[in-house]
C-alpha cells in the first residue's frame, strides 16, 4: 500500500504537468528494425514518442505519424529499449564502509557524483538505467539506488522514487564468499560465521517489525527509529529487493536458504557457478543479473566462471539479466557480455532480454521501462547494426524523449573511443582489489 | 634419437641469434633415460598424430599476401607444406581432410604473464613480479614459467599458439621474458626463444611497489646508472662470460651481465610506458644507450606519432578494452588504427591484469580494434605476422607459409565476430584443441 501511493503521488504530478502545460511535439523514429522485447522484432518499424513516453511502435503500415512530428529517418538501424544495467558502480561513489561487515542503513546515493563523466561513458554504451551498488567486500554494505541516466546536476533529477529522504530508491547489496572475510572482528573469518552474522541481523528485524506492527499506527507505541533496522523492514516485507553477490555453487545455495529463512525478494548477482546449480536456482523461482569475464579466475572462486552461465540458466527457466559491475567491465562494452551469452548457446531473444526487460523486472520497474510498449518510458539506443556483431556501434541513446549521446557529434563520441582527458576523475570504484564488485 | 633431442633442444634453448644460453647445462643431462622414454613415446605419438593434413576452407588469411578464398593449406608432420587455392591445389591421398570457414595462422600473443601469474591469484602462483629490488633484469622467465597453468589452456582453446610471457611490468627492470608455444609435453618443447626481451617499466606504476624509486624522475636516474655500470662492465669483461673459455675473471655479475647483452643488441628492451612522458624517457634512455626498444603498454603514443616514428620502435600496444584508470586513463580504442595509418609497426597484446580478468584474451581486443579502423587483416596481423617480426619469429611463425610450423586456427565463421568460435587448433601439425568454443 505504502509501495502504491508512493508511486501514484508523482504520477499525477506528471499527469497533471501534462494537463497544465502544452504537450512538446511527437518524435517519429522510422525505418529501423525494432526489438521491442515484449513482442516480436518489427521490420520497417515506427516509434513515436512524446512527453518522455512511448505513444506507439508497430508496423510502418499500421502506425501513422502525425503531422506534427519530428521524423527520424533510422533506415537500415536496429532499435532497442535503453539498456538496463543491474549492477554497477558508476557515479564515483564509495560505498561500504570499513567499519562494519553490515551497513543496512548506508545509502550509495548519499556518495554519487551526479555529473561523473562515467555516467557519459554508460550512455555511450546504450545504458538509460542503472542499479548503483556500494562494494561487495561487505556481507550487507548498503542501499543500492537506481539511477535514470537523465543530464543532472543533483541526485534528486536521476532517481525512480519520489521521495529522497524516505522512498525506497534502490535495493540492498549483500554479498558472501571471500570477499567479505578478513581477520579482523567485526568480519567474519569463515562463511558459517557469516551466515551466522546475518540471520541475527535479521532476526533482530523481525522483532523490530513485529513492535511495529503492534504499535498499529500508534506512535506512542513505535519502536525508537533504528535507520538499519527500518532499512531491513523494508527488506522483510518485500519492498526492497536485494541484491546478492556470490559465486560458488554452495554460496549460491547459501542466499536461497537465507531468502527462504526470512522470506526476501532476492536476485543472484554473478552467480558463477550457477551453472553447476541452475535447476535449485530455478526451483527456488529466483532471477540471476550474471556477469561475463573473457576470461576465469582472478580469485579461487571464480575459476569456473564461463561463457555458457547464460545459456544453462536460460535452460533451466531462469530469468537471466547480464550487468558490467563497472569498473569490472566496461558500460561502452555491454552489448558484448549478452553476445557471448549467444557464443554459448543463449537465444538471441532472451539474450536482448538480458540487457532490457529482465533487468527491469529485477529492479522492479518493468511497469516503466525495459521494452518498447506504449506508455513505457521513452528509452531507447539506435544501433548501426546487428545488436551481437562486433562491428556494431551504439549511434544514439535516447532516454525519455531526449537524445542524450550522439555518436556523430565529437564531442559525445570520444566517451566512446576514450582519448585524452576524455574521462576526469577517478572513474573505478575504490575497491577494485576487493573482489568482483 | 638421442642426439637429434639434443640437437633440437639446443635449437630451442639457445636461440637462433645466438643470444643468451641461459639455460643450465645440468638441464640437459638431466635424467637421460627419462627423456629417453618421453621421445620414445613421442615417435610413436608423432607418426599417429602428425599424419599429413589437408585443411580446406572458404577464406585462408595467410598474412603473407591477399587471402585465399576457398583454399587449402597441407601440413606435412610438423611444418606447413603448402598452401593455395582449392584448385591449384591437389591434396595428396590419406591426408585427413578439415574444413573450415575461416583460417588463419596460430595466434601469437606479443606480451603476457601468463604462466607466471595463474588463474588463482593467490601469492603461491604469481611469479610475475619480484619485489625485492626494483632493479632484477637478471631473473630468468623460464625458471619460474608453470607449464600447467591452466590458464594457457585457455589461451589456446581461443586460438593463441605461441605468446610472449614471463615478468610483468611494475619494476624498472622485472625479469626476463620468453617466447613459448601454448601446447606441449616439457618446457624443452614449447621454448621458441628462452630470452625474449628484458621487461622495464616507467612511470608512477613503479613507485606503487617500490619505495625506491618515488618519482619518475628518480627512476630513469637509477635506469641509467645502472645501464652505466653494465657499460663498464662490459668493457671489461664482454658480456657472456658463460662462453668465455679463457675466463680469468671468476667474478660472474648476472644483473650486468644482461644489461650488457641489452647494450650489445643481443636482446631488446621492452618498456612498458604508457603516459606520454614516460614513451619519451624510454626513447631517451634508447638514445643514450643505443639498445634496441619495443615501447609496450604505449596508451597515449597517439601523441607522439611523430618521435615514436623518428625512432624507428615497434609498439606493443595496450589490449584494446583495458581500463581507462590509472597509467592507461587516457587510453583510446582507436590507437591501433593510428598507428595503422602512420606506418608504425605495432602488434597487440594481452597484458597483465591483477585482478579480472585474470588474462584478457588477443583475439577479443584485435577484434576491437578492427571494429574501430584497422581492417581483419590488419586487425589479424597485429595478433600474428606483425607480433612475430616483433619477437624476431617470423622465420618460424605468424603466416601461412610453406616451411612454417603448421600453428593454425580454425574458425566457423569471421574471427573477430563476437558469434563465432574458435572450433580447431593445431600446433606444430598436431591437432590440438578440437571442439567449438
Amino acid at each position: 500500500m505504502i509501495l502504491k501511493r508512493k508511486i501514484l503521488l508523482p504520477l499525477s504530478i506528471l499527469f497533471l504537468a501534462a494537463q497544465l502545460f502544452p504537450q512538446t511535439n511527437p518524435i517519429a523514429v522510422k525505418g529501423a528494425l525494432i526489438y521491442p522485447i515484449s513482442g516480436e522484432p518489427i521490420n520497417n518499424g515506427v516509434l513515436i514518442v512524446q512527453d518522455k513516453k512511448i505513444v506507439s511502435v508497430g508496423k510502418a503500415d499500421e502506425i501513422e505519424i502525425p503531422n506534427s512530428a519530428e521524423v527520424i529517418d533510422a533506415s537500415g538501424k536496429v532499435i532497442l529499449p535503453g539498456l538496463i544495467d543491474t549492477h554497477s558502480h558508476i557515479g564515483e561513489g564509495s560505498g561500504g564502509d570499513a567499519s562494519s561487515p553490515t551497513n543496512p542503513e548506508v545509502r550509495i546515493l548519499d556518495a554519487i557524483d551526479p555529473m561523473s563523466d562515467s555516467f557519459k561513458k554508460a550512455l555511450a554504451g546504450g545504458i538509460t538505467t542503472v542499479n548503483v551498488m556500494p562494494g561487495s567486500g561487505h556481507l550487507m554494505s548498503g542501499q543500492t539506488v537506481y539511477l535514470k541516466l537523465r543530464k543532472a546536476k543533483i541526485i534528486n533529477e536521476m532517481l525512480f522514487c519520489g521521495d529522497i529522504q524516505n522512498g525506497i530508491c534502490g535495493g540492498m547489496k549483500m554479498a558472501n564468499g571471500t570477499n567479505s572475510i578478513r581477520n579482523n572482528p567485526p568480519f567474519p573469518g569463515t562463511r558459517a560465521k557469516s551466515v551466522a552474522i546475518i540471520r541475527q541481523l535479521f532476526i533482530k528485524a523481525q522483532e523490530y517489525k513485529k513492535k511495529i506492527e503492534e504499535a498499529a499506527g500508534d506512535e506512542s507505541k513505535m519502536p525508537k527509529r533504528d535507520l538499519e533496522m527500518e532499512a531491513l523492514v523494508q527488506v522483510l516485507n518485500g519492498e526492497r529487493i536485494v541484491h546478492h553477490h556470490t559465486h560458488r555453487a554452495d554460496d549460491i545455495m547459501t542466499v536461497l536458504r537465507l531468502a527462504d529463512e526470512f522470506g526476501f525478494k532476492v536476485v543472484l548477482h554473478h552467480v558463477t557457478e550457477g551453472w553447476k546449480v541452475a535447476d535449485e536456482i530455478a526451483k527456488a523461482g529466483v532471477p540471476c543479473s550474471i556477469i561475463m569475464i573473457d576470461s576465469p579466475g582472478g580469485k579461487y572462486e571464480a575459476i569456473n566462471l564461463a561463457y555458457k552461465t547464460g545459456s544453462v540458466l536460460e535452460k533451466a527457466g531462469i530469468d537471466v539479466a547480464y550487468h558490467t559491475d563497472d569498473g569490472i567491465t566496461d558500460s561502452r562494452f555491454f552489448i558484448r557480455s549478452a553476445a557471448f551469452g549467444v557464443r554459448a548457446g543463449m537465444s538471441r531473444e532472451k539474450a536482448l532480454e538480458a540487457i532490457t526487460l529482465a533487468g527491469a523486472r529485477m529492479l522492479g520497474l518493468d511497469d516503466r521501462i525495459g521494452s518498447l510498449e506504449k506508455g513505457k518510458d521513452a528509452d531507447f539506443i539506435i544501433l548501426s547494426g546487428d545488436p551481437f556483431s562486433d562491428y556494431t556501434k551504439v549511434e544514439q541513446t535516447w532516454i525519455e524523449g531526449e537524445k542524450v549521446f550522439d555518436r556523430s557529434n565529437p564531442e559525445d563520441k570520444k566517451f566512446a573511443t576514450g582519448g585524452y582527458e576524455v574521462f576526469r576523475g577517478d572513474l573505478q570504484h575504490a575497491d577494485i582489489c576487493g573482489g568482483l564488485e | 634419437m638421442k642426439m637429434k633431442f639434443v640437437v633440437q633442444l639446443k635449437k630451442n634453448i639457445f636461440s637462433k641469434k645466438d643470444k643468451l644460453s641461459f639455460q643450465p647445462k645440468r638441464k640437459i643431462l638431466f635424467s637421460t633415460a627419462a627423456k629417453t622414454a618421453i621421445i620414445f613415446f613421442f615417435t610413436g605419438f608423432i607418426s599417429l598424430h602428425h599424419a599429413q593434413t589437408a585443411i580446406k576452407a572458404d577464406t585462408v588469411f595467410t598474412m603473407t599476401g591477399k587471402k585465399i578464398v576457398n583454399g587449402v593449406v597441407l601440413i606435412k608432420g610438423k611444418k606447413i607444406e603448402a598452401v593455395g587455392s582449392a584448385g591449384e591445389i591437389q591434396i595428396p591421398e590419406g591426408y585427413t581432410i578439415h574444413q573450415a570457414k575461416v583460417v588463419t595462422p596460430g595466434l601469437i600473443d606479443a606480451h603476457t604473464v601468463v604462466g607466471l601469474s595463474g588463474i588463482y591469484n593467490y601469492s603461491h602462483d604469481q611469479d610475475q613480479l619480484e619485489k625485492s629490488d626494483p632493479i632484477q633484469p637478471e631473473l630468468r622467465a623460464f625458471d619460474a614459467y608453470n607449464m600447467r597453468e591452466k590458464l594457457i589452456d585457455y589461451l589456446l582453446s581461443l586460438g593463441v599458439t605461441t605468446m610472449n610471457t614471463g615478468h610483468g611490468p611494475g619494476a624498472l627492470a622485472s625479469g626476463q621474458t620468453m617466447v613459448v608455444k601454448t601446447y606441449g609435453e616439457t618446457l624443452h618443447d614449447v621454448i621458441l626463444d628462452s630470452v625474449a626481451m628484458v621487461a622495464f617499466t616507467l612511470g608512477n606504476e613503479v613507485s606503487y611497489y617500490f619505495k625506491k624509486p618515488g618519482t619518475r624522475a628518480k627512476g630513469v636516474a637509477m635506469l641509467r646508472q645502472e645501464l652505466l655500470k653494465a657499460r663498464d662492465y662490459l668493457r671489461k669483461n664482454g658480456s657472456n662470460k658463460e662462453n668465455d673459455k679463457d675466463d680469468k675473471n671468476p667474478s660472474r655479475d648476472l644483473k650486468l651481465e644482461t644489461l650488457a647483452n641489452i647494450l650489445e643488441g643481443k636482446v631488446p628492451a621492452l618498456f612498458t610506458v604508457n603516459e606520454a612522458p614516460d614513451i619519451m624517457s624510454a626513447i631517451r634512455l634508447q638514445q643514450e644507450f643505443g639498445f634496441k626498444l619495443i615501447l609496450d603498454g604505449a596508451a597515449e603514443s597517439y601523441l607522439l606519432i611523430d618521435e615514436i616514428k623518428k625512432a624507428g620502435v615497434p609498439v606493443i600496444l595496450h589490449p584494446s578494452m583495458v581500463r581507462n584508470y590509472g597509467e592507461t586513463k587516457n587510453v583510446s580504442v582507436e590507437t591501433a588504427s593510428v598507428l595503422n595509418k602512420e606506418g608504425i609497426l605495432f602488434a597487440i597484446q594481452s597484458g597483465y591484469e591483477g585482478y579480472v580478468p585474470k588474462t584478457r584474451i588477443i583475439l577479443f581486443e584485435a577484434a576491437i580494434a578492427n571494429a574501430n579502423g584497422l581492417s581483419i587483416e590488419e586487425a589479424l596481423a597485429s595478433i600474428t605476422i606483425n607480433a612475430a617480426k616483433i619477437l624476431d619469429v617470423d622465420d618460424r611463425i605468424g603466416s601461412i607459409e610453406a616451411g612454417k610450423d603448421a600453428d593454425l586456427v580454425l574458425f566457423d565463421g569471421n574471427p573477430f565476430e563476437y558469434t563465432t568460435h574458435v572450433c580447431k587448433v593445431f600446433v606444430n601439425g598436431q591437432l590440438v584443441k578440437n571442439e567449438c568454443f
